[in-house]
This record gives C-alpha cells, sequence and structure tokens, in this order.
C-alpha cells in the first residue's frame, strides 16, 4: 500500500498509478490545470499544476526538491510528499493533519507553489485580450476562475497585445477566436488521440504559436464539438450556441442523450424553457467523457413551434382541438367499448423512445384493458452501421476503440424490451404486427412515436398500414401521416420534459429529468396513462421505477433509487467503449 | 426578535400650562411663519413654464450612445441586464457584421415603465454604452410607447448628446478585441 502526503494530510492510494493532481484529488484538494484531462496524454505545457514535491525519509525527515514540478506529469509513489499553493488551507470540519518535518532551510511550504501559480497565470494572461464581456466562455471559463483565485489583479505588460485575426473557417460547426487561445493543446491531441483523424495542428513557435488547420481540410469528424468543451477559455467556439446566451442564465440538469442507444450522460442547458445546449457529462459507465455532434444538436426539435401543442379528437380527417378534461373520459369509454368487443385485435405499439416507467404503465393499462391485446415494439431507427473512433487519417477506424456512435438511434430499445418480454413472454417487433393492420384486422391501435421527426423509424408505407386501423391513437410531438389519420392525437413530451428511465445498449440504466415544461397543452406519456387508469395525482417517475422493479426482476437493481451515473441491470458484460 | 424590557425608553408628552392651553403662542408663532415667507423669494417652480435645474447625476431616461462612426456602442454583453434588479432589458446578441467587432445587439429593448432607474446598468457597462441622461419628463399614451427600442434609445443619445447636461462622459469604452489594437493611455500631466 502506497501512502502520499498531500499538504500534509496522508492518503492512501493502493496500487493507483496517479499523477499528482490524481493523487491529490483524492486527498481533496484541487490542482488547478489546463492542459491536462483525464482522457488525453500528458504534455505539461500549461504549467499550471506546478506543486512542490519530496519524499518523506524513513528517519521522519522530508527531503524537498528545490524546484516546482508539473503536477500532471510527476507520477506519485510511496512516501511522496505533494505540496501545492494551497498548503495550509484546510476545510472548516476538517482535522489538522500534523505538520511533516520539512527541511529547517527550505522556508515556508506553499509559497514556491503559489508564486509558480500566479506567475504562469502571468504568463498565460500576457496575449489575453481583456474581452470577456462579449466572450462566450465567460462565467465558465477557467482562465477567469483561476486568475480570479491564484492569479494577481493587475498586469504588467505595457507591450501591444499579440493580435492573431479570427479563424472562423476551421470548421463548419467551429470558430476560432485565435487570440484568447492560451496553447494548452488540449484540442489538438483530442483530434489525434480520441477522434484521430489530427485535422487540428499547431503552427508556429513560442509567442506566435497558433491553432489551425491544415489549408482545406478542416475539422468535421462526429466528435468534432468535443474541442469546444475542452477548450479551458473562450478560443473554441460552438458555431450553434454563439451569442445565444451568457451561461450565467442557464440551468443545468442532468439527463441522457436519446439519440443513440449508447445513452451518452449529458448535462441539459436550459432557461426559460428553451434548450439551449447539450453538453456531455463524465460517466464511466457510459460513455466516459464525451459525445457525439449529431446528438449534441439534435436538441432542436425540441424548441420547434411546429410541435403538437393540443390534444385533438374526433372522427378521421375532422379532428378538432379537445381539452385533456374532455379527451380522456371519452378515450377511456371508445378503448373500454371496443376492447370489449374484440379484446384480440388491439394493438400498441410501444416507441423505443418511451422510457421504462412509461412503458410499464402503458402496457399495464392495455392489457388491463384487454389481456389478449398484442403489444408491440415500435420500428427501431437504424441507420448505417456502428461508428467507432479513433479513425486514422483516412477515416478507417482504429483499435483499441474508445467511443462508439450506435446505429440504433434511439434511447431505450432495451428498456421497452424487458418490458414486453415481462407482459408477454417475448418482444414482437413492429414488422410481425404490420401485416395485421394490412390485412384489417386491428379494432383498436395505439401508437406512440415521441421522437425527433427526422429519426421515428417509421416510414410512410407502415405509417399507412398503421392507418388502417379501426381506432387510431396516436401520441407524438409532431404531425404526420399518423396524426392526421388518428381519431385521438395526444401531444407528448420531449425528453427534456419528462422523467423516467432509459436503459442504453449495454444494459445501464439512467435517469432523465425534466428541465423544461412541455409546450402548451402537451401531456408526458406517463401521466395521460396514469389520466387514464384513473389514478389521481402527478405522474412520479421514482414511484413508478419502484413499482416496476418490484415487478419486473429485471428492473430490480432499481429499487433502491436511481444513481447519478446510472445502475447496470441484467447480466450484461462491460462494454468496449 | 422581541425588544427586551430593558431596551425601552418611555417618553411623556411635555406637559402644558394654562397658558399653552390657550393656543394664543401657538397661533401667533404660525402667522409669523406665514408672514416671514410673505417677504421670501418664492420656492414655487412654475413647471413646465420654467424647467427646473436638476443635478448632473439626476438618471432619467436610458441612452444607447454612438462610437465615433456612428455606430451602437454597445457590445451586447449582458451586463446591464444581469445587473438589472427589474428585469427591465432585453438583448438579442448577434455575430457584429463590423469587422473590428465580434459582437453586437440586433435588439436592444428597455421597458421604461418596468426601470426603477437605479442606475446600475450605467455602473455595469464595461464599454459605456448605456447612459441614464438628465430627461425626466417621460410620457406616453401607451404601454407600448413606453418600451424603448434600439432605434429610440439611440435617438436619445443624438438628442442629448450635445446638451451641457449629458455631455458623453467618457472616452473609455473599448474592449481589447482581437483586430483593434489597444488604445493609447493618456500620460498624467
Amino acid at each position: 500500500m502506497a501512502t502520499v502526503y498531500v499538504n500534509d494530510k496522508p492518503v492512501e492510494i493502493g496500487e493507483a498509478r496517479l499523477n499528482a493532481i490524481e493523487a491529490a484529488q483524492r486527498a481533496g484538494v484541487f490542482i488547478p490545470h489546463y492542459c491536462w484531462h483525464p482522457a488525453l496524454t500528458v504534455v505539461a505545457s500549461c504549467r499550471m499544476c506546478l506543486v512542490e514535491v519530496g519524499e518523506l525519509k524513513d528517519d521522519g525527515t522530508v527531503q524537498m526538491q528545490p524546484k516546482v514540478v508539473p503536477g500532471c506529469q510527476t507520477p506519485v509513489k510511496h512516501n511522496m510528499v505533494i505540496v501545492t499553493g494551497e498548503y495550509g488551507q484546510h476545510q472548516p470540519n476538517e482535522p489538522i493533519p500534523t505538520p511533516l518535518n520539512y527541511p529547517a532551510n527550505y522556508g515556508t511550504p506553499g509559497q514556491r507553489a503559489k508564486k509558480a501559480q500566479a506567475d504562469t497565470l502571468e504568463g498565460l494572461l500576457l496575449n489575453h485580450p481583456l474581452d470577456c464581456p462579449v466572450c462566450d466562455k465567460a462565467g465558465e471559463c477557467k482562465l477567469q476562475d483561476f486568475s480570479y483565485q491564484y492569479g494577481r489583479s493587475t498586469s504588467r505588460m505595457i507591450d501591444e497585445k499579440n493580435t492573431p485575426p479570427n479563424k472562423p473557417y476551421i470548421s463548419s460547426k467551429i470558430t476560432l477566436f485565435t487570440d484568447r487561445c492560451i496553447m494548452c493543446t488540449r484540442c489538438v491531441r483530442f483530434t489525434r488521440e480520441y477522434s484521430g483523424q489530427g485535422e487540428l495542428t499547431v503552427l508556429q513557435r513560442g509567442e506566435h504559436a497558433e491553432i489551425d488547420i491544415f489549408p482545406g481540410e478542416p475539422l468535421e469528424n462526429k466528435l468534432s464539438l468535443n474541442v469546444v468543451d475542452l477548450c479551458p477559455v473562450g478560443a473554441l467556439g460552438s458555431k450553434d450556441f454563439l451569442y445565444k446566451q451568457r451561461v450565467w442564465y442557464l440551468k443545468s440538469t442532468d439527463s441522457v442523450c436519446p439519440d443513440c442507444s449508447t445513452g451518452c450522460s449529458i448535462h441539459l442547458d436550459t432557461n426559460k424553457d428553451i434548450v439551449y445546449r447539450l453538453r456531455p457529462r463524465e460517466n464511466p459507465r457510459a460513455q466516459g467523457w464525451f459525445m457525439c455532434d449529431e446528438g449534441r444538436l439534435g436538441y432542436r426539435y425540441l424548441n420547434s413551434k411546429e410541435r403538437l401543442m393540443r390534444p385533438l379528437a374526433g372522427p378521421r380527417g375532422q379532428l378538432g382541438p379537445k381539452t385533456w378534461r374532455e379527451i380522456i373520459p371519452a378515450l377511456r369509454r371508445d378503448l373500454a367499448d371496443r376492447a370489449g368487443r374484440s379484446p384480440d385485435q388491439v394493438v400498441a405499439i410501444l416507441s423505443p423512445w418511451l422510457t421504462c416507467e412509461e412503458a410499464f404503465l402503458l402496457a399495464r393499462y392495455i392489457k388491463g384493458l384487454a389481456p389478449t391485446a398484442t403489444l408491440a415494439l415500435g420500428p427501431v431507427p437504424i441507420r448505417g452501421e456502428d461508428d467507432t473512433y479513433p479513425k486514422d487519417r483516412r477515416g478507417r477506424p482504429m483499435q483499441p476503440v474508445r467511443f462508439t456512435i450506435r446505429a440504433e438511434k434511439c434511447p431505450n430499445r432495451r428498456g421497452v424490451e424487458e418490458v414486453l418480454r415481462h407482459f408477454q413472454g417475448e418482444v414482437i417487433p413492429f414488422d410481425r404486427v404490420r401485416d395485421r393492420f394490412t390485412a384489417g384486422q386491428v379494432n383498436v391501435a395505439w401508437v406512440t412515436i415521441g421522437a425527433s421527426p427526422d429519426r421515428t423509424g417509421w416510414d410512410e408505407e407502415s405509417a399507412r398500414a398503421v392507418a388502417q386501423a379501426g381506432l387510431l391513437i396516436v401520441q407524438d410531438l409532431f404531425a404526420g401521416v399518423l396524426t392526421q389519420a388518428a381519431q385521438y392525437v395526444l401531444p407528448s413530451c420531449g425528453f427534456s420534459e419528462k422523467e423516467g428511465t432509459f436503459v442504453n445498449h449495454a444494459g445501464l440504466a439512467q435517469g432523465i429529468r425534466r428541465a423544461t415544461n412541455p409546450p402548451q397543452e402537451a401531456r408526458a406519456e406517463g401521466q395521460v396513462y396514469l389520466d387514464l387508469m384513473g389514478v389521481t395525482g402527478l405522474f412520479q417517475a421514482a414511484s413508478v421505477r419502484r413499482e416496476l422493479a418490484a415487478t419486473i426482476p429485471f428492473f430490480a437493481p432499481l429499487a433502491a433509487g436511481m444513481d447519478p451515473l446510472g445502475i447496470r441491470l441484467g447480466q450484461v458484460p462491460e462494454p468496449v467503449a | 426578535m422581541p425588544i427586551a424590557e430593558k431596551d425601552v425608553k418611555w417618553v411623556e408628552p411635555p406637559k402644558l400650562g394654562l397658558f399653552d392651553y390657550l393656543y394664543v403662542p401657538a397661533v401667533v408663532t404660525g402667522l409669523m411663519t406665514t408672514a416671514r415667507h410673505m417677504f421670501q423669494k418664492p420656492v414655487t417652480q412654475q413647471y413646465p413654464e420654467q424647467e427646473p435645474d436638476l443635478p448632473p447625476n439626476y438618471r432619467g431616461v436610458h441612452r444607447l450612445n454612438r462610437d465615433e462612426q456612428g455606430r451602437v456602442k454597445c457590445v451586447a454583453c449582458y451586463m446591464c441586464a444581469t445587473a438589472c434588479p427589474a428585469h427591465c432589458i432585453d438583448i438579442v446578441a448577434a455575430p457584429s457584421p463590423w469587422p473590428d467587432r465580434e459582437k453586437y445587439p440586433e435588439t436592444f429593448v428597455i421597458d421604461e415603465l418596468r426601470c426603477i432607474y437605479c442606475g446600475m446598468c450605467e455602473e455595469a457597462c464595461p464599454v459605456d454604452a448605456i447612459e441614464l441622461t438628465s430627461l425626466y419628463d417621460l410620457t406616453g399614451l401607451s404601454r407600448e410607447e413606453m418600451i424603448f427600442d434600439k432605434e429610440k434609445l439611440l435617438s436619445v443619445y443624438d438628442q442629448t448628446k450635445n446638451s451641457p447636461k449629458d455631455p458623453v462622459r467618457t472616452s473609455a469604452g473599448r474592449l481589447s478585441v482581437a483586430s483593434e489594437p489597444p488604445r493609447e493611455t493618456p500620460k498624467a500631466s
């Protein structure tokens, strides 16, 4: 067992191979850093993580190195002593550790590191423009945070700052404010090591170093926008989010990206019921640190003005707006009537975009109505093949795989399948029930979609087949072939407007949370099912989840509540990426 | 927290004698005040014929300043909207059409009815683009009329910039932006 002393505090690190930043993190001490990122290689170029290191000798004395060293590049070993700029500052309710026996001529421990941090920041700020008011990063900028915490308030620079021109051409999705760059090269390393194609590079040297692309070969891979998150300052900006909002107005909610079955953990940044951006949330159980551009930019349909806003009902082709108060009893009556007459001809199509809780409630409701009803899994959108990263210069996938964009473009096929398996012993894919629709053997069809219109998985032909059902009830976000043919159209909620659980391709269950209010009269699916069952009160994902865990053995691990990083269900091996 | 008994001091009104109860001294004092004012210069101002003389730091209607080229000086940083306690400023930012600036306000709207004229926006502005003028007689016939957009706020600037009351207060007001060399600071003499 190895013990490391961080600011006098002993930390057991076991057999772990850590650098000084990670070891300090375990001791609850934060070492500021720009260029170091756990997913990327170490370059030790920003010099922000400079710390003092030494060794605790067997006789109890400490031998300190005369110079500060970069913490990211210093592997820790047994009896190593790390002194950071925060030496002597303790948490209010923490016991103060006994000071180690530093050499008498060493001076005050921590002074060297503190001065190194301040000097580094002064150096980084020499050429950094003071345009925080117009910089999109302001408010979440590490340069702002660290200057405030570790830097000095004035600059001694009297010369003119370097002002290289902006480079909006580096990508169709990203713009580079060259003068704000502090040359941490996180973006360059990301494109070389993670996405692999190495589009970005450093031109020039020293003070004139700049990030750039090879002329005519912009940064256009599917993970490109991660460099915007990686950038600790405001040099790389997403063109999608540029100048849309100041970040301090945004409210961040932990959620899950629904655009493929990888199920990346995300932060959902919203303000006043508008989704402004998605950012990846670090989750070693799901995807790691990053997310793909397709998922990141796939939120726009949530803010669309074209969404279905209010419930519609009426004879085919003559739908009129109704209130929920009118529509729920009418729907209940209609369903009971038809299901009583022909219980075999009831089909519910559960979209792989439903949360597990919603699928559970709908399946239970339909089976309660007609025990011989058929529950089918909605069309699963598959686009191309799984896309793995890193790729080589010619775009061919390389091993080991670090990130996978899955071909299955829906968040919860596995979860819905497990619910269906519980209720009828098998999963009936949509293709198997389509013929029944064309043969006119379906009296009641309940169709849920609830997906972004470009990735519902429904084709024109399937929709036309389903439209022949005697009574068609459609829950969706947007109007389409199915809603035109329906007698009941129930506006549903997007993933930012409801609560629930998604199970990804590997059986990892993660919770989504409500970040925005649904538009106008739209009502979350789960709430509609409760209303139909006659259960009063609001839909609470947590209580339905408990019920789900108690009923279906596959979901049993969810009984204890949801973990922020998700809970692995079933006997599924750890995913590769 | 209730006030402790020992902290309470009871004060009795002064006792009035028989002379005071006649009220003659009080009447005479009152009449003397009236008489004194009859021979003084009147303090009443004949508004609106006579305009009041307001102190230079009076906080009236806002204006949006223009730069030397006549463009709006505002860089759409939202500092004023963030500082505003009444939430009366609404800005929509956009990439600027000019090469020397990165961001500018596509729209800039102040609800003058909601504004409490605290001057925090003026204080927060990093480029001295928003200022409160000494225009105090703000009237309108509808609520919509009192919601000032960018053009209206710029026209307030055009109207007030030459008045001695509302000089353009500072020559500062630029961010050090990419393509713009820093300004020379005036040498202290």
